[in-house]
């Protein structure tokens, strides 16, 4: 293969090598164990003590609010059964969305497990969440919200604020899973009445094996990992020292670039999207069409199936995701395609394509050009297409 | 995660198309789990089978295990092509995913729908062959409508 084409930007990101350059001295040069009492260590406390403080920064948080985990995974699973454990006795009903990912979706199926009650309030067909329907599934009994910031197939970013301010109304903790939001848009945790929220190193062009979780001061939430006294013991586990300065030279990076990188992507996003439905028939955009990440554009191509398509892009040097099944490992395409009202044949031929700032608009010409023969020749042997074409001709 | 010969077959898939006034033509499947497979045969007066087409909506595995499945049974009796099981076909691939094996049984399963097809079309009974069970109208869906 010649040259790949990187599309899969909310898979995981390349690292910015002033990351790399920044985390590589507390390999082998300052590796002293943070918690440890000596001077050899006052390096690697202090480059600790700045990341947290550019995080903290960067959502408008203080910097004890800020916690250093495994990755996003780990922060999702963290705030929900901790927050189900400490809020116990005042209820045991949590409410979430219908198009969360795994990390939420599969930490919910546990807790209902454990004897807790569970809500997947519905989104509409843009994939942003019913306000009214979550507002009224809220009981005196419910202990947490949880919504993500935006989805990470349809790119959908959700009315954050008007959330925060209905779980706080009634006194219910509100959890936001942002890993894919995280540095992509604006988050404040004070403006959006935000009291935890998940977020990932290596979908911000940081390391892999880094999360942050923000717990707001007075959230109750107790440790999830025993051990040593870190993280102000909610948190054990010897500090990740290179991985926490790479997230945090990633969010001073994103904290200087994001608006104008935000805003060129978007406008390569939307050109993608103009050249996509133009030039390939019975095609559809999934999800909101502006109120969406800058750099997720997930397609609908009827009569064909993803994985096909994914094999035959990869072929080209372009690397892609698809909702389909056969992606998914079910015989189900996604659930958050299924959740925002599209039937199981469509949702089979979704691609997303998420791009970067290094993406280019020869990028995005060459994928549409391959796309589009994809497609055809997919179609040409599909029955679906086969029944369309005689149905009206 | 599939073979030399899934992949040539998914690529350079033989037999594609359809055939006009087949003498069977079955389809299997259905869109819900993402696989559909529809396969022509044309079959003279001696029930051999002289050609075969497929049409095949699905991944990978199932655009090569129709594609295989077509070229196994081209110059057989119809009796014959009723020993071209999924396994046949898997073997034939040089294997699959053990998540893409109901594949290689939807081929199976197109080839018998075709072959019922042609029995019932022609008032004769195929000895071993069964009425096949999925059937793509038991599942047709609602045709989206924003496009």
């Amino acid at each position: 293969m010649e040259k790949v084409i990187y599309l899969d930007n909310a898979a995981t990101t390349r690292m910015y090598p002033e990351v790399l350059e920044a985390m590589l001295p507390y390999f082998t040069e300052d590796y002293g164990n943070p918690a440890a009492f000596y001077s050899f260590s006052n390096p690697a406390q202090k480059a600790v003590h700045e990341a947290r403080e550019t995080i903290a920064k960067f959502i408008g948080a203080k910097n004890e609010e800020i916690y250093f985990t495994g990755g996003g995974t780990e922060s999702d699973n963290w705030a929900m059964k901790a927050a189900a454990e400490a809020y116990r006795n005042k209820g045991k009903h949590i409410i979430t969305s219908t198009i969360e990912h795994h990390a939420v979706l599969h930490t919910c199926q546990w807790l209902e497990k454990q004897g807790y009650e569970v809500t997947y309030v519905n989104v509409d067909e843009d994939g942003i969440v019913k306000l009214e329907e979550l507002e009224a599934a809220i009981r005196p009994d419910t202990i947490l919200i949880s919504i993500m910031a935006a989805n990470n197939e349809i790119g959908t970013i959700q009315p954050l604020r008007e959330i925060g301010e209905i779980a706080h109304k009634h006194g219910v903790l509100f959890h936001t899973d942002a890993v894919q939001a995280f540095a992509h848009i604006p988050l404040n945790v004070d403006e959006m009445n935000i009291d935890m929220l998940s977020a990932s190193g290596h979908k911000i062009h940081g390391p892999k094996g880094i999360g942050v979780m923000y717990i707001r001061k007075g959230v109750k939430i107790l440790s999830f990992m025993h051990g040593g006294a870190q993280e102000r013991r909610r948190r054990a586990g010897t500090h990740n020292v290179p991985g926490i300065v790479g997230m945090g030279k990633a969010v001073e990076i994103a904290s200087e670039r994001m608006g104008q990188n935000g805003r060129e992507i978007a406008g390569l996003r939307d050109y993608l999207i103009e050249e996509v439905l133009k030039k390939i028939p019975y095609a559809r955009l999934n999800g909101h069409k502006t109120n969406r990440l800058p750099n997720n554009a997930n397609f609908c191509f009827r009569f064909i199936e993803g994985e096909g398509m994914l094999i035959l892009l990869d072929q080209a040097g372009i690397c892609a995701s698809s909702g389909s099944a056969c992606t998914s490992g079910s015989l189900d395409p996604s659930h958050v395609l299924l959740a925002i009202g599209l039937p199981h044949e469509i949702a089979h031929g979704s691609l997303r394509l998420s791009l970067s700032e290094e993406t280019t608009r020869e990028d995005i010409d060459y994928t549409v050009d391959k796309l589009a023969g994809i497609i055809e020749r997919l179609r040409s042997m599909s029955p679906l297409y086969e029944d369309f074409v005689k149905k009206n001709s | 995660m599939y073979s030399e010969k899934v992949m040539d077959h998914f690529n350079n898939p033989r037999n594609v198309g359809e055939i006009e006034n087949a003498s069977g033509v079955g389809t299997v499947g259905n869109a819900k789990c993402g696989d559909i497979m529809r396969i022509y045969l044309d079959i003279d007066d001696n029930q051999v089978i002289r050609d075969a087409k497929f049409k095949t909506f699905g991944c990978g595995a199932a655009v090569a295990t129709s594609s295989m499945a077509t070229e196994l049974v081209v110059g057989k009796t119809v009796r014959e092509a009723l020993q071209v099981t999924n396994k046949a076909v898997m073997e034939a691939l040089d294997g699959l995913p053990p998540v893409k094996v109901h594949c290689s049984l939807l081929a199976e399963e197109a080839i018998h729908a075709a072959l019922w097809d042609y029995a019932e079309k022609n008032k004769i009974v195929i000895e071993g062959l069964e009425k096949p069970v999925s059937d793509i109208s038991e599942h047709e869906e609602e045709e989206a409508e924003d496009y």
